[in-house]
């Protein structure tokens, strides 16, 4: 008989002795380094923990290698972070700096700490899904390989959040991020007519389009889509394999700058749109990667001291945004999706 | 065992300092056949542009209805060892933590019926198993089972729970984030494993406002730690801060979003304006030593974040300013299970449950769970009149 329903495994079950006598006693913590952080509790007792930034698709050894750290120097106990990153729970001063040698070793650099670029939050693309624009893993080695002196020094004015997703269904939490990538589409779908009839549920298709663009077409037992009401999200595509909307000559990335999830100084914010298009250029997509670069540089240069990108921008406005970084506005940064005319500015009052 | 795969394209991606997802994927091609087709295939996506995996396609395990996510190449010809290569969600253990004796064990189990790769973890907070035969599918459950490990949610379901690091290694959770989000999964795990909604339904916990698990971006139900009294300050910690030459002024009081801080220079001593406090976490983030939150704690609960599709994406936003979160949390329990009741009843399918408050208003919403209307759930009043009254409101 299958058991079922029982429930992951106990938190408690997975922490160490000094976790679990200091649990909720906490009461305060400094960064050390861009790598290590120090939490003391009411009772005196200190926990150390080195953070590195991992790839988040592992072979189960690299994994094992980890839990080998673990057993050597934090008594078995380790965890992960939101992020990706992996973090080693130490008890003893001493253990830091060999532990951190040895993860240097093994390729994982300590870092992400304080006013740094963490771990850049992503999804599956090509490595293992059926809708994505562009890939993920690719691209987010190709930028934290540009960025990295930003993820292993504290040089930015704030902590700064990367994130990718590959298709707009957006796996990841990209739309919150301070700098997002997303992969786009810029064809509608194209109709199998011959297969739509077998694979999908008409109804259910034409429900599936958010902006109404798809028609059932009961000649040929298909559908039609109105091109000029599609924007490319591959809904469609989802609720009917039939209707492939993969183009290699169209598909690409878009850039998301200024968003943030922490309520401190000014509330959560959204990404918002910075860059509309950049072709897919596999295997280190070049241009993607020197215009994260630039929108990084930038904000590095110009921000004041504590503030996020998106502060950053609500100060200096976003028409001095395009000036400074020099990229293009188009007519694809102004809304007109459902609830577009709040963004539009009803004042007269800005800069040049 | 056949030689491994020219990827000249991927193997650009092995150099440079962050690490490399194609040496992980190559570790496992050197002794399992999926990852070595997994490697040829993704070099053809990088030459081609476009992804390789078909359509998703029904598979499943014995007692659930989620979990598991087929996948399929739509080469098989060419990588054999794709033509079945499904993904599996294991549920983690709340705030991500481990014990290395527990997690060889898992990842034995994994090495035996799968291509050992792994996410830690996939963004849906589970543990990712990815790539593994049909026929392997229960095998993989039914040992991880045995280990203690079971299945988070995929489909119309009550979504993996997750929660921040909270009181296990940080001293801002207001609430016991650990605790409620064990409680809550164990709680549902009907709801978690046999979808029967109108669409997803995310839970997430963040001790405080710092957000750290993004539950105001991500989840439909959103928990956040905060507090209702007085912020601690520690005095001598506040001279230690200046005298170290700390920007208190630039970093602390302007950056007071309702400016309720000053600071005497001369005394070197701050004062908090509390009634005017937005608890938004910033001076409590800048000087960890010298400032704690009250000690009156609880949660604010917010509801309604999804992605752009369908409806534009939204943040969610709150439905109880306050709520004590004290074990067993079943003041949580009788609003999530209205909240579904109600969403249950009315949504549409594939309608999450903000759209259908957007659809239908906050005042059917409000009914609907018995919450009052108060002044924290918006930013302003509405600036028009055209407002709906009941029956039961005018004069017959
Ligand atoms: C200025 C102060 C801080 C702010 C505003 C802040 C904010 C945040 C935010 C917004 C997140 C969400 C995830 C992310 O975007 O990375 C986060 C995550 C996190 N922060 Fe902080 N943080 C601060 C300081 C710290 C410090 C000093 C520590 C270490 C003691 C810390 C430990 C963490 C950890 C461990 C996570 C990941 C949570 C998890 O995976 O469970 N934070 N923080
Ligand atoms: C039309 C809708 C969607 C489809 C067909 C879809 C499909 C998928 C698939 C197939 C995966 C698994 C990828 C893999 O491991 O093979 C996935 C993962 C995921 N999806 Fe979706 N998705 C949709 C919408 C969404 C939305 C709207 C969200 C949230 C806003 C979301 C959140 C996630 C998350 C968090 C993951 C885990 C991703 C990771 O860890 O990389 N999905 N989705
Ligand atoms: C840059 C483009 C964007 C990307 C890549 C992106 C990505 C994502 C991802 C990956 C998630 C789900 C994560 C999870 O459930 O674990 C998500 C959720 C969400 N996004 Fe975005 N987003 C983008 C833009 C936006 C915009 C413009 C908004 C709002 C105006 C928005 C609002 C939301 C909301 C409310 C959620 C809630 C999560 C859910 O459905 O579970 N996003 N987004
Ligand atoms: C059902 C709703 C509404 C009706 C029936 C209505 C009707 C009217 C009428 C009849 C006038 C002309 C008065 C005159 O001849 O001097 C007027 C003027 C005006 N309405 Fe409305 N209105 C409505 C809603 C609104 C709303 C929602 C706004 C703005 C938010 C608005 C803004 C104005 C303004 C600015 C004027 C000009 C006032 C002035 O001359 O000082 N109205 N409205
Ligand atoms: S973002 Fe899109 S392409 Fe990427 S994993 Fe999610 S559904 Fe797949
Ligand atoms: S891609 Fe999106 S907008 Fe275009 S037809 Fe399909 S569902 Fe509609
Ligand atoms: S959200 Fe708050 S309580 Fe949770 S880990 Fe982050 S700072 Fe700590
Ligand atoms: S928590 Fe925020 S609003 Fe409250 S005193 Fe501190 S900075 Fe000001």
């Amino acid at each position: 008989m299958v058991k079922t329903d029982f429930g992951p495994p106990k938190y408690l079950d997975m922490m160490s002795d000094l976790c679990k006598r200091n649990y909720g006693k906490w009461k305060y913590h400094e960064v050390l380094d861009t790598g290590t952080l120090v939490h003391v509790s009411e009772s005196g007792e200190k926990l150390y923990t080195v953070r590195a930034a991992t790839p988040r698709l592992m072979h189960i050894d690299t994994v094992r290698a980890f839990c080998d750290l673990a057993d050597k120097y934090c008594g078995g106990f380790f965890r992960f972070t939101s992020r990706h990153s992996v973090e080693f729970l130490i008890e003893d001063e001493a253990n830091i700096e060999p532990l951190k040698a040895e993860l240097h070793a093994m390729g994982y650099t300590p870092g992400g700490v304080g006013n740094t670029i963490s771990n850049m939050l992503h999804t599956q693309g090509w490595i293992h899904c059926h809708t994505p624009a562009i890939d993920a893993s690719g691209i987010v080695k190709s930028v934290m390989d540009e960025v990295f002196e930003y993820y292993k020094e504290a040089k930015l004015p704030a902590r700064l959040r990367l994130a990718l997703a590959c298709c707009l269904n957006m796996c990841g939490a990209v739309h919150c991020s301070d700098v997002a990538i997303v992969g786009v589409h810029r064809v509608p779908p194209k109709v199998q007519d011959d297969k739509i009839s077998k694979m999908c549920e008409i109804p259910n298709v034409v429900a599936a389009c958010p902006t109404r663009a798809i028609r059932p077409e009961p000649a040929k037992k298909s559908v039609v889509v109105n091109d000029e009401r599609c924007m490319y999200c591959g809904n469609c595509y989802t609720m009917c394999p039939a209707m492939p909307i993969f183009d290699p000559k169209n598909d690409g990335a878009a850039i998301f700058v200024g968003g943030k999830v922490s309520d401190a100084r000014h509330p959560a914010m959204f990404s918002k749109l910075a860059v509309p298009y950049i072709p897919n250029e596999p295997p280190r997509w070049p241009t993607l990667v020197k215009t994260i670069r630039l929108l990084i540089d930038v904000y590095a240069k110009d921000a004041k001291e504590g503030e996020r990108y998106g502060e950053w921008i609500n100060r200096i406005g976003w028409e001095k945004f395009f000036q400074v970084t020099g990229l293009p506005f188009t007519d694809k940064h102004i809304d007109d999706y459902i609830f577009s005319v709040p963004t539009f500015r009803s004042t007269a009052t800005f800069k040049w | 065992m056949p030689e491994l795969r020219k990827t000249p394209m991927l193997d650009q991606l092995l150099d440079g300092p962050f690490p490399s997802f194609v040496k992980e994927i190559k570790k496992g091609a050197e002794k399992n056949e999926a990852c070595n087709d997994l490697l040829g295939q993704l070099e053809l996506s990088y030459e081609e542009k476009v992804t390789h995996w078909k359509h998703g396609g029904i598979v499943g395990v014995t007692g659930y209805g989620g979990g598991v996510i087929g996948r399929y190449s739509d080469v098989p010809e060419k990588f054999p060892g794709l033509t079945e290569f499904h993904t599996m969600r294991i549920n983690q253990p709340a705030g991500w933590f481990y014990k290395t004796d527990r997690l060889r064990k898992f990842l034995d189990i994994w090495e035996k019926r799968g291509s050992g790769l792994t996410n830690f973890h996939g963004a849906t907070g589970d543990i990712i198993l990815l790539g593994t035969h049909t026929d392997q599918l229960q095998p993989v459950v039914d040992d991880l089972a045995h280990e203690g490990w079971d299945l988070g949610g995929s489909g119309s379901d009550l979504r993996t729970p997750s929660a921040c690091v909270g009181p296990g290694r940080c001293e801002w959770a207001c609430i016991d984030t650990l605790d409620i989000v064990d409680t809550l999964t164990r709680r549902y795990q009907n709801e978690l494993h046999r979808p029967m909604w109108p669409y997803k339904f995310k839970i997430k916990i963040s001790g405080c406002a710092n957000d750290g698990v993004a539950a105001k971006a991500r989840a439909d139900f959103s928990i956040i730690g905060t507090w209702k009294d007085n912020i601690q300050i520690n005095r001598t910690e506040v001279i230690n801060y200046v005298n170290g030459g700390f920007d208190i002024i630039g970093q602390v009081v302007d950056k007071c979003p309702t400016k309720c801080i000053s600071y005497n220079p001369v005394t070197k001593s701050l004062s908090i304006d509390n009634s005017n406090c937005v608890r938004c976490h910033n001076c409590i983030n800048k000087m960890p030593k010298a400032l704690r939150q009250g000690k009156i704690t609880g949660a604010t609960i917010l509801i309604g974040a999804h992605a752009p599709i369908l409806q534009s994406a939204f943040m969610s936003w709150v439905i109880v300013p306050f709520m004590e979160m004290k074990p067993p949390y079943d003041e949580v329990s009788e609003l999530l299970e209205k909240i579904w009741e109600w969403w249950d009843e009315n949504g549409k399918m594939r309608e999450r449950v903000g759209e259908l408050i957007y659809r239908l208003g906050m005042r059917s919403f409000l009914k609907a769970t018995g919450l009052p209307a108060v002044p924290q759930m918006v930013l302003h009043p509405r600036a028009n009149p055209f407002y709906f009254w009941d029956k039961e409101e005018v004069n017959q």
